[in-house]
């Protein structure tokens, strides 16, 4: 059960630490608002509220200092300078690392820690700076049952008659606070009996109900400790005369009370106890506010009550939040999954109405349309319920600019465009590591030293730029820096060095750019611990390739580089190509297609034994058979004669033959994991009209498992260089 | 009949917490996520006590015991009030709101279901 | 029918028998427990996946499910099934996934006392003993009891 809760918590923090940061961006950005240093203020303290929970003690201490400060501020004690909100978004940081370490274990880079928290303490005032957070604070039951035991020995629990005189003030009555369930209290401690005493009770034409007149006198026999029959009157304290003599009050006790004392701030009800029968104590607590009627309110509380109310006023010309629900991933999924059935179940539909041979379908197939429409509408409902806007993730990467500036004594300033930009869930948790990864990079290989900067007539300060956007269908991420640029006789050497390519290798511009991309290029000797991480720029483009996306770099030496990332909108359903190869039908992305075309004879030529290319337009292009890649082979003599022209990551050309085009379509895509491993050359699969499973095909790994196209792209390298 | 407890807080994991224990401990547990709800709440549920947050968005607790208090027909209803701070004044100012009492965070079950005895006789 | 007026005798002095479900392999009579079949269907034209060994048939549709179907005479090492339309596919429940075994038809419900089934005689082939958990005598013939986890392991690598 506390398991769950603490994932809860862990969840929580996660939405709790992204809320802080925004705050933060937004503070940064020049935006003071009270509204958003309270919302950062709650942030920081509901993480520390349950941080102490669960007893992680590092992160209430730190959560604690820094929500500290936060009070400070909007209390406005503090003036938000540069230095401060910089020293707070380190603070930031710190904070999501320590949540990180309560999660997932691992260390605390203590000495930063402590720097910080010395760094924060200055901004506090002296008074204030040695409250450090008690996880059970003064007035809770527990501590007070510690007192009871420091004056005297740890000894036998002994019965003790303690007589009790129990007389409330009228405010008492104000604060909900009724004698009966306090009765009910001490009872559970012991032996009791009471007595009530009513004889301040005036006649009944002369009373006032809201004036007090009742008292008690109790007798209760029990094993407890004082503090603990104290205990059970804490939250009347100061609301009532209160007096508890114990009967064999000992001077051990005495001493424990005057422990209590210190402990108290204010004479708490230890000096009632201590006070001889029928002195009351100075009421520590200002007045209570007793009137029911609310036009009977003191001045004072009415500005209380106004002063909340202005607040919530003000989040509502914010149009506050909206109302929201939340859900398990999985119930999505499922209806996800059901819209896909229902798509499919469309088009199996209007197969069967075409196969019946009626002569007049107009009235079904109106109806069959109206169908259609309402699928979609229904399964962009649904898609919209995944998409999330990229700003979380655009927040945590600008974590990482600094993180990364900081270890490389570099000042990079990430800016971010379109941060309400909505993509798929899982692909903005995959999308997570991929950036991260660039951004590293990007601070530590792209952007130059400052002096390096200023030399070259830039600004210190290195700027990059996060911007996501929808563009036709598909989600576009981009992620520019204003640094060197890529280098790119370096990038050929190592490329040599590694072998990837001949000695001898000419390549363009964009080809030598496009080799950090290459599996086994990892520049790991000027790579430093930063972005280095033992992955290369490879893994950055399996991952977005695994998500049905592309990536580029283009660069300009001097000016910098930019990578692009283009996404599908969702993973679930994608625009397809329906074709046949070798009697099966099969499925080519879209977005793979550069464009189609029938072959004829005269198109295609023979190089060497085994290689053909596919001439169009006066330009020569490998041709893959996709069945040979696949390993099928063709029953009937029906010829490969239509030719994709797809192209790779890596400008590669390449002309997939199969046996038929039939349309384009969009299709739902399910996954093959767990139905059987990896299949080179196939993505996923996918179910059409007639409930068939056709396969969707990879282009780019059909293309590495053809011998022929991938020996042709040496030979043409080999070629170029010679 | 089961003692019914209204807590509001705007922390999930706080909610989570009050909700084990306290349904462990036989209360009918209720909650809302911020002070406003809270309010709008209070009728329907028509709680035996309430437990609330200060620091929350939309309305603190202030604003939940006062506004609470300030309708006549729920100016007896014992409000505890979870904090972190331990300070007196905050006591102080939350008592002169109208609170019941309070629960300082973090709380372990035994003083959460001692303060709601004192104010609600409940049995645990 | 027959089959269920002997369970129900059965069911009187046996408390603890179970339910198979028969069918036969490349000639061969085999069973699975009732309770791990979720259902049979007619055999109908699969997808191929390529690369995929001689035993992994291909995939099908199963109410929008994409389940991969094995030939269950080929997983036993004899002769790879001709299937046809006379063909079934038990639609089994492995390691929490629908998968489908093909088989040449299915037999009969058997109930069986867990007493009565031995186990399996040592035979020259470890893939035999993995694959069958005990064999039974049923109306004087030979069946074979099917260790499904074995038969079919976790989704593994298609090799290219």
């Amino acid at each position: 059960m506390s398991g769950s809760i603490q994932d809860t918590f862990f969840e929580e923090c996660e939405e709790l630490l992204e809320a802080t940061d925004e705050g933060l961006t937004a503070i940064e950005g020049g935006d003071h608002d009270p509204e958003v240093v309270n919302a950062i203020f709650r942030a920081v303290h509901s993480i520390k509220g349950g941080a102490g929970a669960f007893g992680l003690d590092d992160l209430v201490a730190f959560a604690h200092r820094f929500e500290t400060v936060f009070d400070e501020v909007r209390s406005n004690r503090l003036d938000l300078d540069e230095k401060l909100i910089q020293l707070l978004l380190r603070s930031s940081d710190q904070l999501s690392a320590l949540v990180e370490v309560a999660r997932d274990g691992g260390e605390i880079d203590e000495a930063h820690n402590d720097t910080l928290l010395a760094a924060l303490d200055e901004y506090i005032p002296e008074e204030e700076e040695d409250l450090t957070f008690e996880p059970m604070g003064l007035g809770g039951p527990a501590p007070m049952m510690d007192l009871g035991d420091l004056g005297g020995a740890p000894a036998e629990p002994q019965e003790e008659t303690y007589r009790i005189r129990f007389q409330p003030l009228k405010e008492m009555y104000g604060t909900g606070n009724e004698p009966f369930f306090l009765f009910q209290a001490l009872k559970d401690l012991g032996e009791l009996t009471v007595t009530m005493d009513e004889n301040e009770l005036p006649g009944f034409d002369a009373m006032d109900m809201a004036e007090a007149y009742l008292a008690w006198d109790l007798v209760l026999v029990t094993k407890e400790t004082r503090s603990k029959v104290e205990a059970v009157f804490e939250f009347v304290e100061g609301l009532c005369e209160l007096s508890i003599n114990g009967d064999g009050d000992a001077e051990a006790e005495a001493n424990a009370l005057a422990a209590l004392d210190a402990m108290f701030a204010a004479p708490p009800a230890a000096d009632a106890a201590a006070a001889p029968e029928g002195e009351a104590p100075a009421a520590p607590f200002e007045p209570p506010v007793p009137a029911p009627e609310p036009e009977a309110k003191p001045a004072a509380a009415e500005e209380k009550a106004s002063a909340p109310k202005a607040e919530s006023g003000k989040q509502e010309q914010r149009g506050g939040p909206k109302p929201t629900l939340r859900v398990e991933l999985e119930r999505v999924d499922r209806l996800i999954n059901a819209v896909g059935e229902l798509i499919i179940n469309h088009s199996m539909l209007a197969q069967q109405i075409a196969n019946l041979n009626v002569s007049d379908t107009r009235d079904v197939e109106t109806e069959l349309e109206g169908f259609k429409n309402l699928a979609r509408d229904i399964q962009e409902g649904v898609m919209a319920i995944r998409a999330q806007p990229v700003k979380p993730l655009f927040q945590r990467m600008a974590r990482i600019v600094r993180e990364a500036s900081a270890a490389t004594g570099k000042t990079c300033k990430l800016v971010t465009e379109g941060e309400n930009t909505e993509v798929d869930k899982t692909v903005i948790e995959r999308l997570s590591d991929p950036l991260t990864h660039i951004l590293r990079n990007a601070v530590d290989h792209g952007v130059e030293k400052p002096e390096d900067r200023e030399a070259a007539g830039k600004s210190k300060v290195g700027e990059i730029r996060l911007s996501a956007s929808h563009r036709s269908g598909s989600v576009c991420i981009e992620i520019k820096d204003d640094g060197a640029g890529v280098n790119r006789p370096r990038v050929k050497q190592i490329a040599i060095e590694k072998g990837l390519i001949p000695e001898n290798a000419e390549l363009t511009d964009g080809e030598i750019d496009n080799l950090l991309f290459a599996p086994g290029f990892s520049t790991a000797k000027e790579i430093s611990n930063l972005s280095g991480r033992g992955v290369g720029m490879d893994v950055v483009k399996n991952a977005v390739t695994g998500l049905g996306g592309r990536i580029n770099i283009s660069s300009a030496p001097g000016k910098g580089s930019t990578f692009t990332i283009i996404l599908p909108l969702t993973l679930a359903v994608m625009d397809g190509m329906v074709v046949s190869v070798a009697d099966q039908t099969m499925v080519v992305p879209i977005t793979s297609i550069v464009e189609t075309m029938r072959g004829s004879d005269d198109m295609i030529n023979s190089l060497g034994a085994d290689g053909t290319l596919l001439s169009i337009r006066g330009n020569f292009v490998p041709i893959c058979d996709v069945a040979g890649a696949l390993g099928l082979y063709r029953e009937s003599d029906q010829q490969a004669g239509v030719y994709l022209l797809v192209e790779t990551e890596t400008g590669q050309r390449c002309a997939l033959a199969v046996d038929d085009i039939h349309d384009q379509r969009q299709v739902v895509i399910k996954s093959l994991d767990g139905v059987c491993g990896e299949i080179p050359g196939v993505a996923a699969a996918t179910i059409l009209g007639d409930g068939k499973i056709a396969m969707i095909l990879d282009p780019e790994s059909i293309i590495a498992a053809s011998p022929t196209a991938a020996a042709f792209d040496t030979e043409r390298r080999m070629s170029n260089a010679s | 009949m089961k003692t019914k407890v209204l807590a509001i807080d705007d922390s999930r994991t706080i909610r989570n917490l009050l909700a084990a224990t306290l349904e462990e401990a036989g209360f009918e547990y209720h909650c809302a996520v911020d002070g406003r709800e809270g309010v709008d709440m209070y009728p329907d549920v028509d709680p035996d006590v309430v437990i609330t947050d200060i620091n929350m968005p939309n309305l603190d607790g202030f604003g939940v015991i006062e506004e609470l208090r300030g309708t006549g027909i729920n100016s007896k209803v014992p409000i505890l009030v979870l904090t972190t701070e331990s300070a007196p004044e905050l006591k102080a100012r939350a008592r002169g709101a109208g609170a019941t009492g309070w629960i300082t965070k973090p709380f372990d079950d035994a003083s959460l279901i001692f303060a709601l005895k004192r104010v609600t006789g409940a049995a645990a | 029918m027959q089959a269920e007026a002997k369970q129900t005798d059965q069911e009187v002095r046996h408390a603890e028998h179970s339910e198979f479900v028969s069918f036969t392999v490349a000639g061969q009579a085999f069973c699975l427990k009732i309770t791990q079949i979720r259902e049979i269907r007619r055999w109908s034209p699969v997808t191929i996946l390529p690369h995929a060994p001689a035993d992994v048939l291909g995939v099908m549709n199963l109410r929008g499910a994409v389940i991969p179907i094995y030939d269950l005479s080929a997983r036993f090492g004899l002769q790879q099934t001709e299937a046809s339309e006379r063909n079934v596919v038990i639609v089994v429940s492995v390691h929490g996934k629908p998968v489908g075994l093909l088989a040449e038809s299915v037999s009969e419900i058997i109930s069986i006392n867990p007493d009565d089934i031995q186990d399996t005689p040592p035979v020259d082939s470890r893939n035999t003993m993995e694959y069958i958990q005990g064999i039974i005598s049923h109306d004087d013939t030979m069946v074979r009891i099917i260790n499904l986890d074995a038969v079919i392991s976790a989704p593994e690598q298609v090799m290219p």
